[in-house]
């Protein structure tokens, strides 16, 4: 019965998707603002990669919302899982000496790989996000393959806080010295497609990888020792 | 054929959106739900990016000269997913805190022996 009921309900979503559908061809050009971004991006933002020039400083307001929930959830996930009972100790077996090797020897590199792609957000594909996920996934490594290393909670929440308030705190400024909206990209745009370019764009994204690394390792430390 | 090799991205999309649906609606297990959870936004990001997706398109990075701005992708749909995958993660996490507080609570993960779950 259920399953008739989820089958005509799925239905009548895909005869009206198709009905839409029909409007929105694939492959040609749709939206002007998106060609505004791609022609004026460069001169505006400085940044080479169009998307982070969108995500950062065009939209910046709504990445600091983004950023927002994903504080929220880190907290959420804490508050949830804080009153655990340890039901005796799981008896884990060490892992064997080329696991743990490894792991030691892939750590720094997976850090390096992260810290790279969050610095050249503005040129090449990645960004702050992507960045902070790849370092986050190291420290999963580390939770997988040697049982007893944990992260230093009061380093991880500190990096956490000082991201965030180096995001807000440079939105703020943006606000007094540059222009006259919150995020306004107020420092000297450099010499486009270098390292040194783009104004703020950078050092938020550099904010942002630090802490969604280190809140993704957070929820991991959470998931992986309290369940 | 020619109507497949022209809309597969947007074929894929929704049959990992109806996919996702299914088993949300069909399963009882809250796992399984959570999976589906995460199979629908799977695929209503890939149907953001299908719709910005422009034919012989490049990613719209200048990353070398002599790209053509007008032969760029839309980035705007882009810029949205990036959001949009960080959320998903963030909902799959919180999600799956509240799994193991079930399970404590409850000792099942089935949702027909939950009785305030029941539909």
């Amino acid at each position: 019965m259920r399953k008739i009921i989820s089958i005509i309900l799925l239905a009548i979503i895909f005869i009206g998707i198709i009905l839409t559908l029909c409007k929105i061809p694939f492959g040609i050009h749709k939206t002007k603002v998106g060609q505004y971004y791609i022609d004026k991006g460069r001169e505006e933002t400085g940044a080479v990669n169009i998307v982070t020039s969108v995500v950062v400083n065009y939209r910046g307001f709504d990445t600091l919302g983004e950023v927002t929930i994903l504080f929220l959830v880190a907290i959420g996930l804490g508050a949830v899982l804080s009153n655990f009972k340890e039901k005796g100790k799981r008896k884990i077996e060490p892992a064997s000496l080329i696991l743990q090797t490894g792991c030691r020897f892939l750590f720094p590199l997976i850090l390096l790989f992260g810290a790279y792609i969050f610095i050249h957000g503005h040129l090449t594909p990645g960004g702050g996000f992507q960045g902070g996920a790849i370092i986050a996934s190291a420290f999963l490594l580390i939770y997988l393959g040697c049982h007893g290393k944990k992260i230093n909670e009061v380093a991880s929440k500190t990096t956490e806080s000082i991201g965030g308030l180096v995001f807000i705190v440079i939105g703020l400024i943006g606000l007094t010295v540059g222009g006259h909206y919150f995020l306004s990209n107020f420092m000297p745009k450099g010499q486009i497609n270098t390292l040194f370019s783009a104004g703020i764009i950078p050092i938020i994204y550099i904010a942002i990888g630090f802490k969604v690394g280190s809140e993704l390792a957070g929820v991991i430390d959470n998931l992986m020792e309290k369940s | 054929m020619d109507f497949l090799s022209n809309n597969i991205y947007y074929i894929g999309a929704f049959g990992l959106i109806f996919i996702g649906l299914f088993i949300i609606l069909v399963k009882h297990n809250l796992i399984k739900v959570i999976i589906g959870i995460s199979i629908l936004d799977t695929g209503v990001n890939l149907f953001l990016i299908a719709v910005g997706y422009i034919n012989k398109g490049t990613a719209p990075i200048f990353s070398k000269p002599g790209l053509d701005a007008k032969n760029m992708v839309d980035p705007v749909p882009q810029a949205l997913v990036l959001t949009a995958i960080v959320i998903g993660v963030a909902i799959l996490a919180l999600a799956l805190s509240l799994a193991i507080r079930l399970y404590q609570h409850y000792g099942t993960l089935d949702l027909r022996k939950i009785k305030e779950q029941r539909w």
